[in-house]
């Protein structure tokens, strides 16, 4: 199989693998028994708070384990709205965001917090004079995605982090498409909180991680026994923890190499898909994920892209209606300003490190062949979109 | 999630193309979806003879409307009237039930085709 679904989940390193066996076995202590299987489990989680850390360059203190990236986002969001909730309830965040911000930011609308949602460009990014206009007294806390998973863009952190600073706003990035594929440094880029997941880049599912920094002020998301120093309860799920500090200190030490390869990959889809008649490369050109190509392709629709590409073993991604349970458009596309009926055409390949030249060369063969045979069955297009859009019923 | 006879048709869908000539053509589309059919039928006697189909939409999409197609030819105008969502879904041995909806639009557009056709027939402006 020809695998382009990254952005999903990657596939698990042997080596974080092995890591992880002997925490599923012979060492099953609960890390919170003072004798010595308890003290080896909480070690081992020690060890991979170092590694968590060592990747983004923070401190070992300031990484909290999660569940998901999902978790850390919610954590983040919530937890900062709650906690400062005495100096305002103003939240701001873009529509560009991923389910996991937007629905927890639009919980909060229902608990009283008012969000304002900063638009994207045509590129999916995020202007920080538009941040900064939308601060006001009562803003608490910022929260931007650093890296989209469906259109691969990357956002102006620095930017925004030196503005939220000098309005003593709290900044939370959402980096979960991010760590493990482009550099990332917490110091450098002057956030203060920051979520990550394991399964990006070679870990296991299962754990993630929420970067607060040093005296940061946050709730709880889930309260219980002293855990991760009473900000996360919940007996800890060692093995996944250490796979994920595995793999960080794995991503640390192959950074380079890896985004060089899957950069030369997606250059050269990019290349010949991206010459397609009426198919478009979302996202910005230069500025987004080295192993992210995203694209609509006009006239035809996501899905069937999908099931055709999978006939010839490729398998990818779409933000089109059909392929979401939902039902609906990306609304990340639609902010871009791309229109629905274009959205439904979106196909997203997401490489990594088991991809090669070969895979590649077999989508840039089929795909071709795959949209003029859909856009044959197509009523669109022929006479033009506008032409035949549809008028629709219902 | 589909099955093996609806990849089949979506794979290999039967009759797909304009017939230029047309005594109807049904449009019929989803807005929330996308999805939207044309549906053209060749009709001689109150009885369609010919049915070709255009669809933008998903692989479900796709295999109703090589299904409807396939099941409307050689009915007679009120046998085609009968067939429904249901037995057209049947005929794909089932719809994913989030499909059986949005992408299940082929019996409305056989309707609108007939409708159309005993429009033009009654001297109304064609509709569709």
């Amino acid at each position: 199989m020809r695998y382009f679904d990254h952005v999903a989940t990657n596939p698990l390193l042997p080596e974080v693998l092995d890591a992880m066996m002997p925490y599923f076995k012979e060492q099953f202590g609960n890390p919170l028994s003072p004798y010595d299987l308890g003290i080896a489990a909480k070690t081992a989680i020690e060890d991979a708070r170092a590694q968590v850390a060592a990747l983004v360059n923070a401190k070992a203190g300031e990484i909290v384990f999660t569940s998901s990236g999902a978790e850390a986002n919610n954590f983040a969001l919530k937890g900062i709205a709650l906690a400062k909730q005495q100096s305002g309830n103003h939240i701001i965040t873009s529509k560009a965001e991923h389910h996991s911000i937007m629905n927890t930011a639009r919980s909060l609308e229902k608990l009283g917090f008012v969000v304002t949602y900063i638009p994207v460009d045509k590129y999916g990014l995020v202007d920080p004079k538009d941040v900064e206009k939308a601060i006001i007294k009562d803003t608490t806390v910022i929260s931007i995605i650093h890296a989209s998973s469906e259109v691969g863009t990357i956002e102006p952190i620095k930017e925004i982090a030196a503005l939220a600073k000098a309005h003593n706003v709290t900044l939370h990035v959402d980096s979960v498409a991010a760590v493990g594929a482009i550099p990332v440094d917490v110091a450098a880029l002057g956030v203060d909180l920051m979520s990550m997941t394991a399964h990006q880049f070679y870990g296991p599912k299962g754990a993630g991680a929420l970067y607060i920094r040093g005296g940061q002020r946050i709730l709880p998301l889930i309260y219980g026994g002293i855990q991760e120093n009473g900000r996360r309860a919940g007996t800890e799920n060692v093995p996944a923890i250490v796979g994920m500090g595995k793999a960080a200190a794995l991503a640390k030490r192959d950074l380079a190499i890896r985004t060089q390869h899957v950069t030369r990959l997606r250059d050269r889809l990019i290349d010949v898909i991206g010459k397609v008649e009426s198919v478009h490369l979302t996202g910005h050109p230069h500025n987004r994920l080295p192993g992210h190509a995203s694209f609509v392709v006009e006239y035809i629709e996501g899905e069937g892209m999908l099931l055709m590409l999978q006939a010839k073993d490729i398998v990818a991604a779409s933000g089109s209606a059909c392929t979401s349970k939902a039902l609906k458009a990306s609304p990340v596309l639609i902010s871009m300003g791309i229109p629905s009926s274009m959205a439904h055409g979106s196909l997203v390949f997401s490489m990594g490190i088991g991809n090669t030249e070969e895979d590649v060369e077999a989508i840039n063969e089929e795909l071709p062949k795959i949209i003029r045979r859909l856009r044959e069955i197509s009523p669109f297009g022929k006479s033009g979109w506008g032409k035949s859009e549809p008028e629709a019923t219902h | 999630m589909y099955s093996k006879k609806l990849m089949d048709h979506f794979t290999n869908p039967r009759n797909v193309g304009e017939i230029p000539d047309a005594d109807g053509v049904g449009m019929e589309g989803n807005p929330t979806c996308g999805d939207t059919m044309k549906l053209f039928i060749k009709v001689h006697d109150d009885r369609i003879v010919d049915a070709k189909f255009q669809t933008f939409g998903c692989g479900a999409a796709i295999a109703v409307s090589s299904m409807i197609t396939e099941m409307a030819k050689g009915k007679t105008l009120s046998e085609a009237l009968t067939i429904t969502k249901e037995s057209v879904a049947d005929a794909l041995d089932g719809l994913p039930p989030q499909k059986m909806h949005c992408s299940n639009l082929g019996a409305d557009a056989l309707r609108k085709a007939i409708e159309d056709y005993r429009g033009r027939l009654a001297g109304a402006p064609a509709a569709g």
